[in-house]
């Protein structure tokens, strides 16, 4: 009975990981900012929104994203709404694609992550820039997308062993 | 080729429309909502402000909370750079005091006697300070920024000086009831009315979003007089925001860009606690 109750808290848990998750980039911007490399930075919620919405839209749900995304603009101090209208922009890509493939393949995945969060950083800058009248550096922007695209493998691999593990607390 | 738009159509429409895998909300519909609350949130609505401050308080604080781990590796690793040079630094430090010991004989003076000026002329300097701590204090690529644990409760205002020591180091951009928000020197949107000393010199100091800052709106001559001396940056007081004299930086000539950057006194990186200040200058006039 208490190795029933175990398993279902484990699974619970697991089930629960990728919005803890979320919900943990935003409030603490993990940015490695004390590492104190220059230019360095990268958009974890970027990665873990387009993957896990990819997957199963049932591990994260439009409304905590939608909540995920109000927090995140009052940490980093955006106008609010912004990061909510750009996470779920991600999750209508990841909608898309999902009713469009059959077959799903790393490499396409990876090229469609590359083209979304261009579109997404673009309309943030533009939007920043053009109605809220803030300067931004576009420069970062790039450098945050480069590396956003280039860590997407690695956080691919991470999720897809977590990904196994929660299929397989599913399945017992 | 109708059959591959039509295709495109249907998987839009449910991408956007349908309510699948035990989603509250279909995907058009939160899109539609955060566009809502963006257009409300340039609304300068007293109602949409309490919302804003009792978001902004709760998240602020949570912020804190969730940051703990992440500031400790923080501090962890300054501490260990600090070990590793711990003998050099000394070294330094041991020169560095023996000349501060000789100028501070002769600045005690220069204060006395400035002082006493002040008085002929009746003008005061009153400062009203606040101690805070930094709750939240992420390095965005997008806004260079602190909160701190102090609001409009402690009479915090838009504005306010923020001090780091004595060097400033930004000004309160948005208050609630229990925190608030400091914008930093180095953010791209922060412009301050400076005084270049020795060459006495009014310029603006802009932030550039990294970790320092550059002139401004300036005499062109500054750039010859550069290269002779050492250059040191002060709050000129123009605008009535700052006290004139708050040191803010000095002036390192780049000689591969020729853009002159502003070191900051402060390490914005690493602050913990800060003072908020307003200055009232009173004129005999």
């Amino acid at each position: 009975m208490s190795s029933l109750n175990k398993n279902t808290l484990i699974k619970s848990l697991l089930f629960y990981l990728p919005l803890f998750l979320l919900f943990l980039s935003v409030l603490n911007e993990i940015d490695f900012n004390y590492l104190k490399i220059e230019y360095f930075s990268f958009n974890f919620a970027h990665i873990l929104i387009f993957y896990w919405t990819l997957k199963n839209p049932r591990y994260l749900n439009y409304g905590s994203i939608f909540l995920a995304g109000i927090v995140n603009d009052v940490v980093i101090s955006m106008p609010i709404g912004l990061s909510s209208f750009c996470y779920l922009l991600i999750c209508a890509v990841t909608a898309y694609l999902r009713n469009i493939t059959i077959k799903p393949n790393f490499i396409n995945d990876w090229i469609s992550f590359l083209f979304t969060i261009l579109l997404v950083n673009s309309i943030q800058v533009i939007s920043l820039d053009i109605i809220f009248l803030t300067e931004v550096n576009y420069m970062r922007y790039l450098i945050n997308s480069g590396f956003t695209f280039i860590l997407y493998p690695v956080f691919v691999f991470l999720f897809n062993i977590l990904e196994k593990k929660i299929a397989i607390q599913k399945n017992d | 080729m109708a059959s591959s738009r039509d295709d495109f159509v249907i998987a839009i429409r449910s991408a956007f429309l349908k309510k699948s895998y035990q989603q509250k909300f279909s995907l058009l519909t939160l899109i539609f909502l955060s566009l809502v609350v963006i257009i409300l949130g340039s609304f300068n609505f007293k109602a949409i402000q309490y919302i804003k401050i009792g978001v902004n308080e709760v998240i602020y604080r949570s912020s804190f909370i969730v940051s703990i781990p992440e500031n400790y590796f923080n501090d962890l690793n300054i501490k260990i750079k600090e070990h590793l040079s711990f003998y050099d630094q000394y070294k330094k430090n041991e020169i560095e005091l023996k000349k501060l010991k000789e100028k501070k004989l002769s600045n005690d003076f220069l204060i006395l006697e400035n002082n006493k000026l002040r008085e002929l002329i009746n003008e005061t300097i009153q400062s009203k300070d606040v101690y805070a701590k930094v709750l939240v204090d992420k390095d965005s690529p997008y806004l260079k920024s602190i909160v701190l644990n102090k609001g409009s409760k402690d009479n915090v205002k838009i504005g306010m000086a923020i001090v780091d020591k004595s060097y400033l180091v930004g000004k309160i951009i948005e208050v609630n009831y229990t925190s608030s928000r400091a914008l930093l020197l180095s953010d791209l949107n922060s412009k301050i009315p400076v005084l270049l000393e020795p060459i006495d010199i009014h310029a603006v100091l802009s932030g550039t979003g990294k970790n320092y800052g550059v002139i401004e709106y300036t005499k062109d001559e500054y750039k010859q007089k550069l290269n002779n001396d050492k250059i040191i940056v002060y709050t000129s007081g123009y605008g009535g925001l700052f006290k004139p004299g708050l040191p803010v930086g000095k002036i390192i000539t780049n000689n591969l860009n020729k853009d002159d950057e502003v070191n900051f006194f402060s390490d914005f990186r690493q602050l913990d606690y800060v003072k908020i200040v307003a200055y009232e200058i009173g004129s005999g006039n």
